[in-house]
Protein backbone atom coordinates (compact mmCIF):
# COMPACT_ATOMS: atom_id res chain seq x y z
CA UNK A 1 0.00 0.00 0.00
CA UNK A 2 2.65 2.50 1.10
CA UNK A 3 4.86 1.65 -1.84
CA UNK A 4 1.91 2.13 -4.15
CA UNK A 5 1.22 5.57 -2.67
CA UNK A 6 4.86 6.51 -3.02
CA UNK A 7 4.82 5.39 -6.62
CA UNK A 8 1.56 7.05 -7.55
CA UNK A 9 2.50 10.27 -5.86
CA UNK A 10 5.74 10.63 -7.77
CA UNK A 11 5.11 13.58 -10.09
CA UNK A 12 6.10 11.81 -13.27
CA UNK A 13 3.93 8.77 -12.60
CA UNK A 14 1.04 11.03 -11.66
CA UNK A 15 1.50 13.04 -14.83
CA UNK A 16 1.31 9.94 -17.04
CA UNK A 17 -1.50 8.26 -15.11
CA UNK A 18 -3.71 11.33 -14.93
CA UNK A 19 -3.57 11.72 -18.70
CA UNK A 20 -5.29 8.35 -18.95
CA UNK A 21 -7.77 9.16 -16.18
CA UNK A 22 -8.98 12.53 -17.43
CA UNK A 23 -11.23 11.26 -20.29
CA UNK A 24 -12.91 8.88 -17.84
CA UNK A 25 -14.08 11.89 -15.88
CA UNK A 26 -14.49 14.48 -18.62
CA UNK A 27 -16.74 12.49 -20.97
CA UNK A 28 -19.21 11.30 -18.30
CA UNK A 29 -19.29 14.85 -16.91
CA UNK A 30 -20.36 16.18 -20.30
CA UNK A 31 -22.90 13.41 -21.00
CA UNK A 32 -24.48 13.47 -17.55
CA UNK A 33 -24.51 17.26 -17.53
CA UNK A 34 -26.30 17.50 -20.86
CA UNK A 35 -28.79 14.79 -19.87
CA UNK A 36 -29.38 16.47 -16.51
CA UNK A 37 -30.05 19.79 -18.22
CA UNK A 38 -32.43 18.10 -20.65
CA UNK A 39 -34.39 16.53 -17.80
CA UNK A 40 -34.25 19.77 -15.85
CA UNK A 41 -35.64 21.91 -18.63
CA UNK A 42 -37.93 19.58 -20.58
CA UNK A 43 -39.11 16.87 -18.20
CA UNK A 44 -39.24 18.47 -14.75
CA UNK A 45 -42.66 20.09 -14.24
CA UNK A 46 -43.24 23.75 -13.50
CA UNK A 47 -43.22 24.50 -9.78
CA UNK A 48 -46.68 25.52 -8.63
CA UNK A 49 -45.28 28.18 -6.28
CA UNK A 50 -42.21 29.54 -8.01
CA UNK A 51 -43.14 29.01 -11.65
CA UNK A 52 -40.21 28.47 -14.00
CA UNK A 53 -37.74 30.45 -11.88
CA UNK A 54 -37.07 27.40 -9.72
CA UNK A 55 -35.10 25.86 -12.61
CA UNK A 56 -32.12 27.82 -11.29
CA UNK A 57 -31.81 25.24 -8.49
CA UNK A 58 -30.40 22.71 -10.96
CA UNK A 59 -27.19 24.72 -10.91
CA UNK A 60 -27.50 26.66 -7.69
CA UNK A 61 -27.87 23.72 -5.31
CA UNK A 62 -25.14 21.53 -6.88
CA UNK A 63 -22.80 24.53 -6.96
CA UNK A 64 -23.47 25.19 -3.27
CA UNK A 65 -22.83 21.51 -2.48
CA UNK A 66 -19.62 21.59 -4.48
CA UNK A 67 -18.36 24.73 -2.77
CA UNK A 68 -18.39 22.95 0.58
CA UNK A 69 -17.29 19.57 -0.81
CA UNK A 70 -14.23 21.05 -2.50
CA UNK A 71 -13.26 22.87 0.67
CA UNK A 72 -13.38 19.54 2.50
CA UNK A 73 -11.29 17.82 -0.17
CA UNK A 74 -8.84 20.70 -0.01
CA UNK A 75 -8.50 20.53 3.75
CA UNK A 76 -8.19 16.73 3.80
CA UNK A 77 -5.53 16.64 1.12
CA UNK A 78 -3.73 19.54 2.80
CA UNK A 79 -3.80 17.50 6.00
CA UNK A 80 -2.37 14.47 4.20
CA UNK A 81 0.31 16.70 2.73
CA UNK A 82 1.15 18.13 6.14
CA UNK A 83 1.26 14.85 8.05
CA UNK A 84 2.72 12.40 5.56
CA UNK A 85 4.70 14.87 3.48
CA UNK A 86 3.11 13.71 0.26
CA UNK A 87 3.72 16.47 -2.24
CA UNK A 88 1.00 15.32 -4.58
CA UNK A 89 -1.58 15.98 -1.84
CA UNK A 90 -0.37 19.57 -1.57
CA UNK A 91 -0.66 19.92 -5.32
CA UNK A 92 -4.26 18.63 -5.23
CA UNK A 93 -5.13 21.05 -2.43
CA UNK A 94 -3.62 24.03 -4.24
CA UNK A 95 -5.32 23.05 -7.51
CA UNK A 96 -8.71 22.67 -5.81
CA UNK A 97 -8.91 26.18 -4.41
CA UNK A 98 -9.65 28.17 -7.59
CA UNK A 99 -12.25 25.61 -8.71
CA UNK A 100 -13.92 25.70 -5.31
CA UNK A 101 -13.90 29.47 -5.31
CA UNK A 102 -15.57 29.57 -8.72
CA UNK A 103 -18.31 27.16 -7.62
CA UNK A 104 -18.85 29.32 -4.54
CA UNK A 105 -19.11 32.36 -6.77
CA UNK A 106 -21.64 30.56 -9.00
CA UNK A 107 -23.68 29.52 -5.97
CA UNK A 108 -23.73 33.11 -4.72
CA UNK A 109 -24.75 34.74 -7.99
CA UNK A 110 -27.36 32.14 -8.93
CA UNK A 111 -28.72 32.25 -5.39
CA UNK A 112 -29.14 35.98 -5.66
CA UNK A 113 -30.75 35.67 -9.12
CA UNK A 114 -33.09 33.02 -7.76
CA UNK A 115 -33.85 35.19 -4.75
CA UNK A 116 -34.88 38.25 -6.74
CA UNK A 117 -38.24 36.85 -7.92
CA UNK A 118 -38.77 35.16 -4.54
CA UNK A 119 -37.76 37.93 -2.16
CA UNK A 120 -38.16 40.93 -4.46
CA UNK A 121 -34.51 41.87 -3.96
CA UNK A 122 -31.19 40.52 -5.18
CA UNK A 123 -29.64 40.20 -1.79
CA UNK A 124 -31.14 39.02 1.45
CA UNK A 125 -28.97 38.19 4.45
CA UNK A 126 -30.31 34.69 4.49
CA UNK A 127 -28.30 31.96 6.17
CA UNK A 128 -27.34 30.07 3.04
CA UNK A 129 -26.17 33.10 1.04
CA UNK A 130 -24.31 34.56 4.01
CA UNK A 131 -22.48 31.29 4.74
CA UNK A 132 -21.63 31.01 1.06
CA UNK A 133 -20.18 34.54 1.09
CA UNK A 134 -18.03 33.75 4.12
CA UNK A 135 -16.87 30.54 2.43
CA UNK A 136 -15.77 32.62 -0.56
CA UNK A 137 -13.68 34.75 1.79
CA UNK A 138 -12.12 31.60 3.26
CA UNK A 139 -11.14 30.49 -0.25
CA UNK A 140 -9.69 33.94 -0.99
CA UNK A 141 -7.67 33.83 2.22
CA UNK A 142 -6.26 30.42 1.30
CA UNK A 143 -5.37 31.51 -2.22
CA UNK A 144 -3.85 34.80 -1.06
CA UNK A 145 -1.65 33.05 1.50
CA UNK A 146 -0.61 30.41 -1.03
CA UNK A 147 0.34 33.13 -3.52
CA UNK A 148 2.21 35.43 -1.15
CA UNK A 149 4.76 33.00 0.27
CA UNK A 150 7.73 32.62 -2.04
CA UNK A 151 9.01 29.27 -0.84
CA UNK A 152 6.76 26.59 -2.38
CA UNK A 153 7.03 24.06 0.46
CA UNK A 154 6.32 26.70 3.06
CA UNK A 155 3.42 28.10 1.05
CA UNK A 156 1.87 24.61 0.79
CA UNK A 157 2.21 23.87 4.47
CA UNK A 158 1.08 27.28 5.70
CA UNK A 159 -1.98 27.47 3.46
CA UNK A 160 -2.73 23.83 4.23
CA UNK A 161 -2.82 24.59 7.92
CA UNK A 162 -5.12 27.53 7.18
CA UNK A 163 -7.46 25.21 5.28
CA UNK A 164 -7.62 22.89 8.29
CA UNK A 165 -8.28 25.80 10.66
CA UNK A 166 -11.02 26.86 8.24
CA UNK A 167 -12.62 23.42 8.33
CA UNK A 168 -12.74 23.47 12.13
CA UNK A 169 -14.37 26.89 11.91
CA UNK A 170 -16.91 26.17 9.18
CA UNK A 171 -19.41 24.37 11.46
CA UNK A 172 -19.11 27.13 14.05
CA UNK A 173 -19.55 29.83 11.43
CA UNK A 174 -22.43 27.94 9.88
CA UNK A 175 -24.15 27.44 13.19
CA UNK A 176 -23.77 31.06 14.26
CA UNK A 177 -24.97 32.40 10.92
CA UNK A 178 -27.96 30.07 10.99
CA UNK A 179 -28.79 31.11 14.53
CA UNK A 180 -28.31 34.80 13.73
CA UNK A 181 -30.52 34.38 10.71
CA UNK A 182 -33.46 32.84 12.54
CA UNK A 183 -33.38 35.85 14.84
CA UNK A 184 -33.54 38.37 12.04
CA UNK A 185 -35.54 36.78 9.26
CA UNK A 186 -37.54 33.79 10.32
CA UNK A 187 -40.24 33.13 7.75
CA UNK A 188 -38.63 34.18 4.46
CA UNK A 189 -36.33 31.19 4.21
CA UNK A 190 -38.88 28.47 4.80
CA UNK A 191 -40.59 29.53 1.58
CA UNK A 192 -37.69 28.06 -0.35
CA UNK A 193 -36.91 25.04 1.77
CA UNK A 194 -39.74 22.82 0.73
CA UNK A 195 -39.73 19.58 2.68
CA UNK A 196 -40.62 17.36 -0.27
CA UNK A 197 -39.38 17.71 -3.80
CA UNK A 198 -40.98 16.17 -6.86
CA UNK A 199 -39.08 13.12 -8.11
CA UNK A 200 -38.86 14.60 -11.63
CA UNK A 201 -37.11 17.59 -10.10
CA UNK A 202 -34.89 15.56 -7.81
CA UNK A 203 -33.38 13.36 -10.54
CA UNK A 204 -32.02 16.22 -12.68
CA UNK A 205 -30.80 17.90 -9.51
CA UNK A 206 -28.80 14.82 -8.50
CA UNK A 207 -27.55 14.31 -12.05
CA UNK A 208 -26.30 17.87 -12.20
CA UNK A 209 -24.58 17.40 -8.85
CA UNK A 210 -22.84 14.31 -10.23
CA UNK A 211 -21.85 16.18 -13.40
CA UNK A 212 -20.37 18.99 -11.32
CA UNK A 213 -18.40 16.49 -9.24
CA UNK A 214 -17.01 14.84 -12.36
CA UNK A 215 -16.17 18.24 -13.81
CA UNK A 216 -14.29 19.06 -10.64
CA UNK A 217 -12.41 15.75 -10.81
CA UNK A 218 -11.43 16.50 -14.40
CA UNK A 219 -10.30 20.02 -13.77
CA UNK A 220 -8.42 19.26 -10.56
CA UNK A 221 -6.39 16.68 -12.49
CA UNK A 222 -5.74 19.11 -15.34
CA UNK A 223 -4.62 21.81 -12.92
CA UNK A 224 -2.55 19.38 -10.84
CA UNK A 225 -0.72 18.25 -14.02
CA UNK A 226 0.20 21.85 -14.77
CA UNK A 227 1.31 22.35 -11.21
CA UNK A 228 3.43 19.16 -11.33
CA UNK A 229 5.11 20.37 -14.52
CA UNK A 230 5.73 23.80 -13.09
CA UNK A 231 7.13 22.62 -9.80
CA UNK A 232 9.48 20.14 -11.46
CA UNK A 233 10.43 22.54 -14.25
CA UNK A 234 14.13 22.03 -13.56
CA UNK A 235 13.95 18.24 -13.36
CA UNK A 236 14.93 15.87 -16.08
CA UNK A 237 11.57 14.24 -16.71
CA UNK A 238 9.94 17.59 -17.44
CA UNK A 239 12.80 18.60 -19.72
CA UNK A 240 12.58 15.37 -21.69
CA UNK A 241 8.82 15.62 -21.91
CA UNK A 242 8.85 19.21 -23.15
CA UNK A 243 11.48 18.47 -25.78
CA UNK A 244 9.23 15.83 -27.25
CA UNK A 245 6.31 18.28 -27.63
CA UNK B 1 -45.25 23.68 -20.85
CA UNK B 2 -48.12 22.07 -19.01
CA UNK B 3 -48.98 19.38 -21.48
CA UNK B 4 -49.93 21.92 -24.13
CA UNK B 5 -48.03 22.05 -27.38
CA UNK B 6 -44.35 22.84 -26.99
CA UNK B 7 -43.10 26.14 -28.32
CA UNK B 8 -39.58 27.47 -28.24
CA UNK B 9 -40.60 31.06 -27.62
CA UNK B 10 -42.54 29.94 -24.59
CA UNK B 11 -39.54 27.90 -23.51
CA UNK B 12 -37.20 30.88 -23.73
CA UNK B 13 -39.67 33.12 -21.91
CA UNK B 14 -39.43 30.83 -18.84
CA UNK B 15 -42.82 31.94 -17.63
CA UNK B 16 -41.65 35.53 -17.30
CA UNK B 17 -38.47 34.61 -15.44
CA UNK B 18 -36.29 34.50 -18.57
CA UNK B 19 -33.85 37.11 -17.30
CA UNK B 20 -33.12 35.33 -14.02
CA UNK B 21 -32.96 31.82 -15.41
CA UNK B 22 -30.86 32.60 -18.48
CA UNK B 23 -28.50 34.94 -16.66
CA UNK B 24 -27.89 32.21 -14.08
CA UNK B 25 -27.19 29.57 -16.70
CA UNK B 26 -25.18 31.93 -18.90
CA UNK B 27 -22.99 32.96 -16.02
CA UNK B 28 -22.48 29.39 -14.88
CA UNK B 29 -21.37 28.37 -18.36
CA UNK B 30 -19.06 31.35 -18.55
CA UNK B 31 -17.44 30.33 -15.26
CA UNK B 32 -17.14 26.71 -16.41
CA UNK B 33 -15.62 27.81 -19.73
CA UNK B 34 -13.16 30.04 -17.91
CA UNK B 35 -12.25 27.12 -15.66
CA UNK B 36 -11.40 25.08 -18.75
CA UNK B 37 -9.59 27.80 -20.69
CA UNK B 38 -7.38 29.05 -17.89
CA UNK B 39 -5.55 25.77 -17.12
CA UNK B 40 -5.06 25.16 -20.85
CA UNK B 41 -3.43 28.59 -21.24
CA UNK B 42 -1.40 28.01 -18.09
CA UNK B 43 -0.11 24.74 -19.47
CA UNK B 44 1.11 26.46 -22.62
CA UNK B 45 2.82 29.09 -20.52
CA UNK B 46 4.61 26.51 -18.38
CA UNK B 47 5.76 24.53 -21.42
CA UNK B 48 7.02 27.67 -23.16
CA UNK B 49 8.90 28.64 -20.06
CA UNK B 50 10.64 25.28 -19.85
CA UNK B 51 11.44 25.40 -23.58
CA UNK B 52 13.00 28.83 -23.20
CA UNK B 53 15.06 27.61 -20.26
CA UNK B 54 16.33 24.67 -22.30
CA UNK B 55 17.27 26.93 -25.22
CA UNK B 56 19.07 29.33 -22.91
CA UNK B 57 21.11 26.50 -21.45
CA UNK B 58 21.99 25.17 -24.88
CA UNK B 59 23.20 28.63 -25.92
CA UNK B 60 25.36 28.90 -22.87
CA UNK B 61 27.15 25.65 -23.57
CA UNK C 1 7.41 24.90 32.31
CA UNK C 2 5.21 27.19 34.40
CA UNK C 3 8.27 29.26 35.08
CA UNK C 4 8.92 29.65 31.37
CA UNK C 5 5.31 30.70 30.92
CA UNK C 6 5.53 33.44 33.55
CA UNK C 7 8.95 34.55 32.41
CA UNK C 8 7.86 34.97 28.82
CA UNK C 9 4.62 36.67 29.83
CA UNK C 10 6.48 39.18 31.98
CA UNK C 11 9.13 39.73 29.33
CA UNK C 12 6.53 40.55 26.69
CA UNK C 13 4.68 42.87 29.07
CA UNK C 14 7.86 44.65 30.06
CA UNK C 15 8.98 45.05 26.45
CA UNK C 16 5.61 46.44 25.45
CA UNK C 17 5.39 48.81 28.39
CA UNK C 18 8.69 50.29 27.32
CA UNK C 19 7.02 51.70 24.19
CA UNK C 20 3.81 52.99 25.69
CA UNK C 21 2.62 54.99 22.72
CA UNK C 22 2.49 51.84 20.63
CA UNK C 23 0.38 50.28 23.32
CA UNK C 24 -2.05 53.18 23.34
CA UNK C 25 -2.54 53.28 19.59
CA UNK C 26 -5.07 50.43 19.23
CA UNK C 27 -6.99 51.85 22.15
CA UNK C 28 -7.14 55.34 20.64
CA UNK C 29 -8.12 53.77 17.32
CA UNK C 30 -10.96 51.92 19.05
CA UNK C 31 -12.35 55.11 20.60
CA UNK C 32 -11.83 57.10 17.42
CA UNK C 33 -13.69 54.66 15.17
CA UNK C 34 -16.65 54.51 17.53
CA UNK C 35 -16.69 58.31 17.73
CA UNK C 36 -16.96 58.57 13.95
CA UNK C 37 -20.32 56.84 13.79
CA UNK C 38 -22.43 59.35 15.72
CA UNK C 39 -20.89 62.04 13.53
CA UNK C 40 -21.87 60.15 10.38
CA UNK C 41 -25.54 59.78 11.30
CA UNK C 42 -28.15 61.82 13.14
CA UNK C 43 -27.16 60.96 16.72
CA UNK C 44 -30.58 60.42 18.25
CA UNK C 45 -30.34 58.23 21.37
CA UNK C 46 -32.55 55.47 19.90
CA UNK C 47 -30.54 55.22 16.74
CA UNK C 48 -27.22 55.20 18.61
CA UNK C 49 -28.47 52.50 20.96
CA UNK C 50 -29.53 50.41 18.01
CA UNK C 51 -26.16 50.80 16.30
CA UNK C 52 -24.01 50.49 19.42
CA UNK C 53 -23.51 46.67 19.55
CA UNK C 54 -22.39 46.38 15.95
CA UNK C 55 -20.27 49.52 15.94
CA UNK C 56 -18.45 48.77 19.18
CA UNK C 57 -17.80 45.14 18.26
CA UNK C 58 -16.57 45.88 14.74
CA UNK C 59 -14.30 48.59 16.14
CA UNK C 60 -12.96 46.12 18.73
CA UNK C 61 -12.30 43.54 15.99
CA UNK C 62 -10.38 46.06 13.90
CA UNK C 63 -8.27 47.41 16.72
CA UNK C 64 -7.28 43.91 17.82
CA UNK C 65 -6.42 43.17 14.19
CA UNK C 66 -4.19 46.24 14.05
CA UNK C 67 -2.32 45.19 17.18
CA UNK C 68 -1.73 41.58 16.08
CA UNK C 69 1.53 42.30 14.29
CA UNK C 70 3.18 42.94 17.63
CA UNK C 71 2.55 39.33 18.63
CA UNK C 72 5.37 37.67 16.65
CA UNK C 73 6.67 40.09 14.03
CA UNK C 74 9.32 41.81 16.12
CA UNK C 75 10.50 38.55 17.66
CA UNK C 76 10.73 37.07 14.19
CA UNK C 77 12.79 39.95 12.87
CA UNK C 78 15.29 40.13 15.73
CA UNK C 79 15.67 36.36 15.93
CA UNK C 80 14.30 35.84 19.42
CA UNK C 81 11.53 33.70 17.94
CA UNK C 82 14.17 31.22 16.76
CA UNK C 83 15.51 31.15 20.30
CA UNK C 84 12.04 30.42 21.65
CA UNK C 85 11.55 27.54 19.26
CA UNK C 86 14.88 26.05 20.24
CA UNK C 87 14.03 26.17 23.95
CA UNK C 88 13.27 22.84 25.65
CA UNK C 89 9.85 24.09 26.81
CA UNK C 90 6.86 23.03 24.72
CA UNK C 91 6.13 25.67 22.11
CA UNK C 92 2.40 25.54 22.90
CA UNK C 93 3.03 26.87 26.40
CA UNK C 94 5.25 29.65 25.09
CA UNK C 95 2.65 30.58 22.49
CA UNK C 96 0.02 30.69 25.22
CA UNK C 97 2.24 33.04 27.25
CA UNK C 98 2.71 35.37 24.29
CA UNK C 99 -0.99 35.39 23.50
CA UNK C 100 -1.76 36.00 27.18
CA UNK C 101 0.55 38.99 27.21
CA UNK C 102 -1.04 40.26 24.02
CA UNK C 103 -4.50 40.04 25.51
CA UNK C 104 -3.47 41.74 28.76
CA UNK C 105 -1.99 44.58 26.73
CA UNK C 106 -4.71 45.07 24.10
CA UNK C 107 -7.85 43.07 24.91
CA UNK C 108 -8.10 44.03 28.55
CA UNK C 109 -7.64 47.79 27.92
CA UNK C 110 -10.45 47.57 25.34
CA UNK C 111 -12.70 46.00 27.96
CA UNK C 112 -11.77 48.69 30.46
CA UNK C 113 -12.44 51.59 28.13
CA UNK C 114 -15.62 50.09 26.65
CA UNK C 115 -17.97 51.59 29.30
CA UNK C 116 -16.96 55.05 28.10
CA UNK C 117 -18.00 54.13 24.58
CA UNK C 118 -21.20 52.63 25.92
CA UNK C 119 -21.98 56.01 27.44
CA UNK C 120 -21.19 57.69 24.12
CA UNK C 121 -23.66 55.35 22.46
CA UNK C 122 -26.37 55.89 25.08
CA UNK C 123 -26.40 52.32 26.36
CA UNK C 124 -28.34 51.57 29.54
CA UNK C 125 -26.45 50.30 32.58
CA UNK C 126 -27.61 46.69 32.04
CA UNK C 127 -26.45 46.77 28.43
CA UNK C 128 -23.17 48.23 29.64
CA UNK C 129 -22.46 45.29 31.89
CA UNK C 130 -23.35 42.89 29.09
CA UNK C 131 -21.01 44.81 26.80
CA UNK C 132 -18.20 44.31 29.29
CA UNK C 133 -18.93 40.63 29.75
CA UNK C 134 -19.15 39.95 26.03
CA UNK C 135 -15.84 41.76 25.42
CA UNK C 136 -14.25 39.97 28.35
CA UNK C 137 -15.17 36.58 26.87
CA UNK C 138 -14.71 37.57 23.22
CA UNK C 139 -11.43 39.50 23.06
CA UNK C 140 -9.25 36.56 24.25
CA UNK C 141 -10.68 34.57 21.33
CA UNK C 142 -9.66 37.40 19.00
CA UNK C 143 -6.09 37.25 20.33
CA UNK C 144 -5.99 33.45 20.10
CA UNK C 145 -7.30 33.20 16.53
CA UNK C 146 -5.25 36.22 15.55
CA UNK C 147 -2.11 34.41 16.72
CA UNK C 148 -2.73 31.69 14.11
CA UNK C 149 -3.05 34.34 11.41
CA UNK C 150 0.11 36.23 12.40
CA UNK C 151 2.17 33.08 12.70
CA UNK C 152 1.09 32.04 9.19
CA UNK C 153 2.01 35.41 7.70
CA UNK C 154 5.07 36.21 9.79
CA UNK C 155 7.47 35.63 6.88
CA UNK C 156 5.40 37.67 4.42
CA UNK C 157 6.49 41.24 3.83
CA UNK C 158 3.66 43.76 4.05
CA UNK C 159 1.27 41.06 5.21
CA UNK C 160 -1.23 43.50 6.73
CA UNK C 161 -4.08 43.11 4.25
CA UNK C 162 -3.35 39.40 3.92
CA UNK C 163 -3.63 39.02 7.68
CA UNK C 164 -7.05 40.67 7.75
CA UNK C 165 -8.21 38.53 4.84
CA UNK C 166 -7.23 35.40 6.77
CA UNK C 167 -8.36 36.39 10.24
CA UNK C 168 -11.57 38.40 9.81
CA UNK C 169 -13.73 35.55 8.44
CA UNK C 170 -12.69 33.45 11.44
CA UNK C 171 -13.82 36.27 13.77
CA UNK C 172 -17.40 36.18 12.50
CA UNK C 173 -18.92 33.87 15.16
CA UNK C 174 -17.51 36.02 17.96
CA UNK C 175 -18.82 39.14 16.25
CA UNK C 176 -22.30 37.68 15.80
CA UNK C 177 -22.72 36.48 19.35
CA UNK C 178 -20.90 39.38 21.01
CA UNK C 179 -22.92 42.04 19.24
CA UNK C 180 -26.14 40.11 19.59
CA UNK C 181 -25.73 39.80 23.35
CA UNK C 182 -25.76 43.59 23.68
CA UNK C 183 -28.60 43.86 21.21
CA UNK C 184 -30.70 41.46 23.24
CA UNK C 185 -29.76 43.23 26.47
CA UNK C 186 -31.04 46.46 24.93
CA UNK C 187 -34.43 44.80 24.64
CA UNK C 188 -34.19 43.74 28.26
CA UNK C 189 -34.04 40.00 27.61
CA UNK C 190 -31.78 37.29 28.99
CA UNK C 191 -28.35 37.07 27.38
CA UNK C 192 -27.26 33.86 29.05
CA UNK C 193 -27.29 31.83 25.83
CA UNK C 194 -25.06 34.28 23.97
CA UNK C 195 -22.57 34.50 26.82
CA UNK C 196 -22.49 30.70 27.15
CA UNK C 197 -21.73 30.42 23.47
CA UNK C 198 -18.90 32.95 23.75
CA UNK C 199 -17.56 30.99 26.71
CA UNK C 200 -17.69 27.75 24.73
CA UNK C 201 -15.88 29.36 21.81
CA UNK C 202 -13.27 30.70 24.22
CA UNK C 203 -12.71 27.23 25.68
CA UNK C 204 -12.39 25.75 22.20
CA UNK C 205 -10.02 28.47 21.02
CA UNK C 206 -7.96 28.19 24.19
CA UNK C 207 -7.42 24.48 23.62
CA UNK C 208 -6.91 24.42 19.84
CA UNK C 209 -5.53 27.78 18.73
CA UNK C 210 -2.16 27.56 20.57
CA UNK C 211 -1.60 24.15 18.96
CA UNK C 212 -2.32 25.50 15.49
CA UNK C 213 -0.14 28.52 16.19
CA UNK C 214 2.76 26.32 17.31
CA UNK C 215 2.48 24.21 14.15
CA UNK C 216 2.27 27.35 12.03
CA UNK C 217 5.38 28.81 13.62
CA UNK C 218 7.32 25.61 12.96
CA UNK C 219 6.32 25.93 9.32
CA UNK C 220 6.88 29.60 8.66
CA UNK C 221 9.50 30.77 11.14
CA UNK C 222 12.09 28.07 10.48
CA UNK C 223 14.92 29.55 8.51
Amino acid sequence: MWAWIQKFSSPKYFYDMSAKLIPWFAIPALVIGVYGLYLGFFVAPTDYQQGESYRIIFIHVPAAWMSLFIYMVMAISAGIGLIWQIRLADVIAASSAPIGASFTFVALVTGSLWGKPMWGTYWVWDARLTSELILLFLYFGYMALQASIEDQRMADKASGLLAIVGVVNIPIIHYSVEWWNTLHQGATVTKLDKPSIHIDMLIPLLLMALAFKLFYATMVLVRARNEALYRDRNRRWVRELVEKL
Amino acid sequence: MNGSEFSWSEFFAMGGYAFFVWTSYGLTFAVIALNIIMPVMHRKKVINRVKRAIRREQLQQ
Amino acid sequence: MLKAFYYLLLRDMRLALRSRHELANPLIFFVLVVTLFPLAVMPTPERLQEMAPGVIWVAALLSVLLSLDRLFKQDYEDGSLDQLMLSPNPLVVLVLAKVGAHWLLTGLPLVIIAPLLGVFMQLSSESLSVLIWSLLLGTPVLSLIGAIGVSLTVAVNRGGVLLSLIVLPLYIPVLIFGANAIDVANDGMSVRGQLYFLGAVLALALSLAPLATAVALRITASR
